[in-house]
Formats: structure tokens, sequence, C-alpha cells
């Protein structure tokens, strides 16, 4: 069940230094959403707010609003936020004491399903839909550390499709990955979008223009410009945007 | 499905266990220091101190004997295992030999877990036999024997903190690997090695097991290296498993001052260590 | 080696420099050399102990032979020696005081790890550190005159009205015993449970920890399913450790075990252990017979603690090749 995200005021400092300043954003259900931006420019900090795992660090601090179906998350129990936004980070990391199964159905376990069959299909239907499945299908026990690089991210991607999130965010989840490994998860993210909300964070503005309905670009913190990826990446309205994306300063 | 306020409720459950387990863990050692201070403040007198221990069952008498025996045996200690234990941990530290490193530290780990009563066992076959005798020379020896393990650890670990710059400064004036090494780098890690050292002899100032046969205790002052001397811990041990209340009292106020010495030294010394104390000062 | 003052154009080096570089390597080899006779005298030591005491044991074992092992008359006037009493004292105590010692360790070491906030974790960091300098003889001096009474007047005879069908808890309470043994044991080792099992937990990565509270787990679930199973051979190493520990402990268990050779049910009835029937005995050992069974026991003693420690050491060693494979 996919659903929009609508980004209210959005504030957030680690300790003393205000690194996201009011950010408004919306997050159009069914599509792909980019944020691009420099290093330290608050990409990471803006996502991790959504699914509320900034907080989880000490010192760290929010305030504003993020609506998901109606509610304000910052109003519910994190842990049911979580389940429901997804994230997928940018190292892989499988558990490395659970089998490839075991991995992908983590967080239902957590959620308390036990049957096994319940178990078993949920898997299998999230390794499918992370592109997974024929490669892992004969080995579903052997270790989830034992699959190459792209095959864990997209692993972790099928950990976190399990739960059935109404959004999923990717935090520069190609970043350690080969070209091949990029390809493949790009095209997921393609196939995945028409059952789910994506945001996508990613230093790589070609992957932004490649894979992204939407763009956010950050600077310093503050929400540059927002807009259809092609008019974004076409013609940008402000000038640092511009100086970005044809990379004069990066 | 379980909902996530059941989780939640056996999550903090679970954590409340933790707590628990944390707070058994520390009422011991208060329990101890509590009974410590109260029942041997007491007793912890200039007399304690000073006197010779008076013959069984009469009244007062001190434990000065024990104070100064361990003294000494600690000094026999650090003789004979200090420069061993340095020596040895510069070796480690310093050294690109292939096999030899690595077969010391695991010798020294093993030794690190050898019992202490074994230890005086050896120190027994080993002095004490061929002697004939027990004596304060056997107590040292096992004492520095275990403290051999400790001050070889952490003088490695001391020697390589000092940063590699300094040392590659050295070797870049054209200056021999030895005269780096004592006169650059000893000196830099110098502050540290002294508080390994330190640790280590407060680690063994306590030990009771190892001096019961080898410097067997006395009740007289200490007259030689080659006679049985008295020792605060075992001092404490006898008067703890004697019948009289004297000694007993005795016996707490003997470990209020051990264990405050032991105490004092090993935490300023830790302390010391984590402020920084040694490289790059 | 330093390119020295140029000038002179002639292929030979300034003469002064040839003598300073002998010199120089020759002082090298020495320190070489010395620093390798102190290593090596370690070694030296460390054989020394083992032959010098296997020496000393040879009395014995050439008249019990493998029968010491398994024997369970200790007469010291008969001049019969079996070990298994002190043994099965040593078993018993020891894993009486791990049954008590891991829980609570490995508990609080979650605790002080994951959970606590940060001055409470200095803070008790702290105290677990006091808590392994204080002697052996001031934990025995504990146990004899607060603990023994304690289990005496009150424990022991609960333990014993309750669960007297129980063979464990039957029998007078004399407060001394291998229950008192078992307790202080425990006191003593829980705080070596605690700091490696702490520093265990620390290792593992953030990256699962927040692996698991991306998909929705609570405080404990993150515990419980990334960071546990991660610190699981590291946790094991620690518990071994804390075994080898409570099996060489002296002073303590000798000054509330009750000293009796026997081997009993009963968790109130007196003991002896390995370590503890040689603190009590050696002095008086008279024959060389005696002094040798004793030494047959330390070197039983040295073996175990030894073999112990190696499997922990084995541990450490496996994970830290195995580091888990892929990204970290």
């Amino acid at each position: 069940m996919a659903e929009g995200l609508v980004v209210e005021k959005l504030h957030a400092w680690f300790g003393e230094a205000h690194v996201l300043n009011g950010i408004d954003l919306v997050v159009v259900p069914r599509a792909v959403t980019a944020i691009i931006g420099p290093s330290g420019c608050g990409k990471s900090t803006f996502v991790r707010c959504l699914n509320r795992m900034h907080e989880v660090v000490p010192g760290a601090r929010v305030s504003g609003a993020v609506w998901l179906d109606g509610a304000d998350v910052y109003a519910q129990d994190p842990v049911e936020v979580r389940r429901r936004v997804g994230m997928v980070f940018q190292r892989p990391t499988p558990f490395p004491t659970m089998s490839i199964l075991d991995n992908t159905v983590a967080g239902l376990r957590l959620a308390g399903v036990r049957r096994r069959e319940r178990l078993r299909e949920a898997a299998e239907r999230a390794l499918r839909q992370a592109a997974l499945w024929d490669e892992v299908k004969d080995r579903l026990g052997r270790p989830g550390t034992s699959l190459s690089g792209g095959q864990q991210q997209r692993l972790c991607i099928a950990r976190a499709l399990a739960v059935d999130p109404a959004v999923l965010l990717l935090d520069e989840p190609c970043s350690a990955l080969d070209p091949i490994g990029t390809a493949k998860i790009e095209e997921l993210v393609h196939e995945l979008k028409s059952a789910l909300t994506i945001v996508i964070v990613t230093h790589n503005m070609q992957q932004a223009a490649r894979v992204s309905d939407w763009t956010g670009f950050f600077l310093l913190g503050h929400l540059i410009e927002f807009d259809a990826t092609r008019q974004l990446f076409r013609t940008p309205r402000d000038p640092r945007t511009e100086a970005y994306i044809t990379g004069r300063f990066g | 499905m379980k909902s996530v306020r059941t989780r939640r409720r056996a999550s903090a459950a679970r954590v409340g266990l933790t707590a628990i387990a944390a707070l058994v863990l520390v009422a011991p050692l208060l329990a101890i220091l509590g009974f410590l201070v109260h029942q041997g403040a007491s007793g912890l007198d200039l007399a304690l101190l000073s006197r010779l221990p008076k013959p069984v069952g009469e009244p007062g008498g001190g434990m000065a004997n024990a104070l100064v025996g361990s003294l000494i045996l600690l000094g026999l200690a650090a003789v004979l295992g200090l420069p061993l234990g340095v020596v040895g941990g510069l070796y480690l530290a310093e050294s690109t030999d292939r096999r030899l490193p690595s077969a010391l530290r695991f010798l020294a780990d093993c030794l690190n877990g050898v019992p202490s009563i074994v230890v005086g066992l050896f120190a027994y076959t080993v002095v004490v036999l061929p002697m004939r005798r027990f004596s304060a020379l056997a107590g040292g020896l096992a004492l520095a024997v275990i403290m051999l393990p400790i001050v070889l650890r952490t003088t490695e670990e001391m020697v390589r903190l000092v940063p590699a710059a300094l040392r590659e400064g050295g070797l870049a004036l054209g200056l021999p690997r030895w005269t780096v090494a004592l006169r650059i780098v000893v000196p830099t890690a110098r502050a540290g090695i002294v508080t390994g050292a330190l640790v280590a002899l407060a680690r063994v100032a306590g030990e009771t097991a190892p001096l019961l046969f080898t410097a067997l205790g006395s009740r007289l002052w200490p007259s030689g290296l080659d006679q049985p001397i008295a020792a605060l811990p075992l001092q404490i041990f006898a008067y703890a498993i004697s019948p009289y209340d004297e000694w007993h009292r005795q016996a707490w106020a003997g470990a209020l001052l051990l264990i405050g010495l032991v105490l004092v030294v090993s935490v300023a010394a830790r302390a010391a260590t984590r402020g920084g104390g040694g490289a790059g000062r | 080696m330093t390119g020295g003052p140029t000038g002179a154009a002639t292929g030979a080096p300034p003469p002064g420099l040839a003598a300073a570089t002998h010199w120089a390597r020759r002082g090298d080899r020495v320190y070489d050399a010395i620093t390798r006779v102190g290593a090596l005298a370690v070694i030296v030591v460390v054989a020394g102990l083992v032959v010098g005491m296997g020496h000393a044991a040879r009395p014995a074992i050439r008249a019990f032979g493998w029968r010491f092992l398994v024997g369970s008359t200790w007469d010291p006037v008969a001049e019969r020696f079996g070990a298994l009493p002190f043994v099965y004292g040593t078993v018993v105590s020891s894993t009486l005081a791990l049954a008590l010692a891991v829980p609570v360790g490995i508990g609080a070491a979650i605790f002080l790890a994951e959970l606590a906030p940060g001055p409470v974790r200095a803070a008790a960091a702290f105290v677990v550190e006091l808590m392994a300098a204080v002697p052996s003889v001031v934990y025995g001096l504990w146990g004899v005159f607060v603990l023994a009474p304690l289990l005496r007047t009150w424990v022991e005879p609960a333990l014993g009205a309750r669960l007297g069908f129980l063979p464990l808890f039957q029998g007078p309470p004399y407060g001394v015993g291998m229950l008192a043994a078992g307790l202080v044991l425990a006191t003593m080792v829980v705080p070596y449970v605690t700091a490696v099992g702490r520093e265990v937990l620390r290792a593992v990565p953030d990256s699962q920890r927040e692996a698991a509270l991306g998909l929705g787990a609570t405080r404990w679930e993150t515990v419980r399913i990334a960071v546990l199973p991660y610190g699981r051979p590291g946790l094991i190493a620690a518990v071994l450790l804390a075994l080898g520990r409570a099996v060489g402990e002296t002073m303590a268990v000798t000054m509330v075990i009750g000293n009796r050779p026997e081997i009993s049910l009963s968790l109130f009835a007196p003991g002896h252990t390995m370590a503890s029937v040689i603190a009590n005995e050696f002095a008086e050992a008279t024959s060389d017979l005696y002094q040798g069974a004793l030494i047959e026991i330390g070197l039983l003693l040295l073996g175990i603690t030894a073999l112990v420690n190696l499997l922990a050491r084995l541990l450490v060693w496996r994970v830290a090749r195995a580091a888990p494979g892929g990204p970290s």
C-alpha cells in the first residue's frame, strides 16, 4: 500500500548544530523522489528524519512534522513508523548469524509472525520483488553474508520489503557497489515504484536523472529547489542548483 | 501478529531485568566496602601500624612487621620482575623477528592465567627446596613471576603508543635503532611504563596464596632475605581463620588498610594512563 | 644510510662516517641480542615452572599413577592419596559460581553496553574495575564473617525447609561449605564476565544496530537479533575466562569451604577444591610423598586452567579470523 509523505517545517539538530532548516516537501506516492546535494548538505539527515532514525543518535533533535497517511509520524510510536517507512543503508548489513531466509523475514518475525508457511511465502515474495529470488532460491539456508556485495544489498532491500512498507528510503544504496550491482539496483527501483513510494538519496546526479521522477536539491541544510526531475535538470530555476548540476562545485 | 504495545512492554521488562543484573553486580562490592569500613575503621590505629603481633590470646599488638614485610617483598618482586618485563615488553613492541614475538606473547598470556598458588608451588620447588628453608627471596620470586606477564603487556602497549613519527624522525637523522629505542622511545613511554609497573605491584600486593609456603609469614621483624617474612595479606589470613575476636578485629583493620592501598594505587595509576600520561608529552 | 655531506667528489665515504656506521650496527646487534635474551628468559621461566613441578611430583606420580585422578581417599597418615574429592570440589564450586555469575554478568554487560544512560555507564565501569582489584583474602574475610553466618542463620535453613527434598539442600546448615564457596566465587568472577562482555558488545558495529532499528525493532529486540548473536563467540570466551579464574581461586575459597576432603551431594556440606587443599595442607606436608601428591594436584590445576584459557583464546582467534564476511 503505497503512501505519500508530506514534510512540514522540518528542522533537525545534532546537539547545537542546526543541520536542517525548515524543510517543506511533498513526496509523491508511487513515484521515485531523489535527494541530491554536495557532502554535508543534510540529505542523509533529512531521510533519517522520515523514519525517525535521526533521533536515535544521542543529542539529536527534530521539530516539525512528517505526515504519512494523514498522521504525523512524530506523534506515533517510532517502532510502528519504522515498519511502515523502511530503510536500506549505504553499506549492505545482512545479519551475519542469520541465513538468507531468516534475514529476509527478520522484520516479520519481530512483528510476531511465526508460522513457517507464511514466512516462506513472504520471503519468496520479497525476494522476487528484490530481483534476488532466482539467484538464491536454492540456497536459502546459507548465511546472508555468503552473497556478493550487490546481492547483499538486494537482500537488505528484500528484508525491508518483507514487512510491506508504504515508503522505502534508500540512503546512497549503490555507493558500495560496482557498476553492475548499481545497474541492478537502479532497475529494481524502476520496477518497485509502481507498488511503492521511494525516496533515494544519491550523490550521483546521473543516477538521480536516470531513476527518479522528482528531485530535491539540498544545500547546507536548506532545500533549494524541488521539481520534476526533467525540469530540474534541464531548466533549473535557482542558480545554485544549476551550479551544482553542471559540476561547478560538488 | 504482536501489537507494538505488547512488544514494547516485553522489551521494557527485559531492559529492567538487565538493570537489576547491573545492581546485583554492584551490590557485593558496596557490601564489602561497607563492612570493611564498619568493622575495620575502629581497629585502624597507630598501634596497628607500629607494633608487632602479640602472642596468642594477648590483646593489643599490631601488624607493623607485616607492613614492612610486604614492602620488602614488593621490592624484591620489582627487582626480579620489572627489568625482565620491561625489556621483554620493549622486545615485543619493537622487534621484527618472525616467530619469537608471537611465541612470547602466547606464553605470557598462558602465564597470566596460571593460578597464583601454582606459582607459589613453583617458587617452592625452585627456591625453598634447594635452600631448605622458607624465605623472603622465594616469596619475592613468586610475586615477580606473577607480575611478569602484566608488566610485559603494559610495557608493550605503552611503547606501541609512541607515535611512529617520533621513531621515524630519529631514524631519519641517522640514529641507530638502539639509540632511537633507548633515547627517544623509552623516555617518551616512560610514564606509561612506570604506571604499568605500579599497577602490577598493586595487584601482587594483595596476593596471599603464593606466599603461603614461600615467605611463610612470621611474628617478628624481617631478619634477612633468606628467612621467612611477614606480609600483610598473610597476616590478615592467619588472623581471620583464628578463633580470637581480637585478631578478627585486627584482620578487618588490616584488610581495610590493604584494600585502601591497593585501590588507591590501582585507580590513580589507571587514571594517569587514561589522562594520556606517556606518549606524546 | 644518510647521504653524507657532499663536497668530496671521491667515491670513498669520509672515515668518520664509516666508523660511526660500524658502531651503530654493533650497537643494534647488541640491543637486539639483549632484548631477545629478555624474551627468551620469560620462556625459560614458564618452561621451568612445568619442568620443576613435574620433577617434584614424581614420587606421587610413580606411587599412584592414573589411580590418583579417580581415587577418593585422602589420608595423609596412611599415605594414601587420591585427587577425586578435590576435582569434584573444584567442578561443583566453579559450576555453581558460573551458574550465578554468567546470567548476572552478561545481563549487566548488556545493560552497561547498550541500554544504560551515559553517566551510569562510566560509574559502573569504574565499579567493575574496583571489584577486580579487590584482593582475594578480602573477599574471603567478608565471606567468612558476613556471608557464612548469613547462610547459616537464614538462607540454608530456608532452602532446607522448602527444597530439602532435593539432595542438594540436605544436611545441617554449617554456613561454610560448597554453597558459600560458590557464592563467593560468583562474586569474584562476575566483574570479569561483565568487563569482557561489555567490550565484546561494544565491538559490535553500529551498522548492525541500525539495520535492526530500521526494521522497526525495539531496544531489546535490537540487542536480541543484532547485537547478541554477533557477540556470542566473544561472550563465550568471556565465560571461559571467568571459569579459568574460578578454578584457580584459592584464598577466598579456602576460607569458606570448610576444608574437608569429602564428596557430598549436598551444597551445605563442607568440601575442598584443588587450590584450597594445596593452600591448606602444603606447609604441613611432611613426607616427600605427601608433598608430591599436593604438587601433582598443582599440576592438574595448571593443566585444567591452561586448557580452559586455550579454549577461550581459540574462540577469540576464530572470531577475529572469520570476522563476518562482506562489508562491515
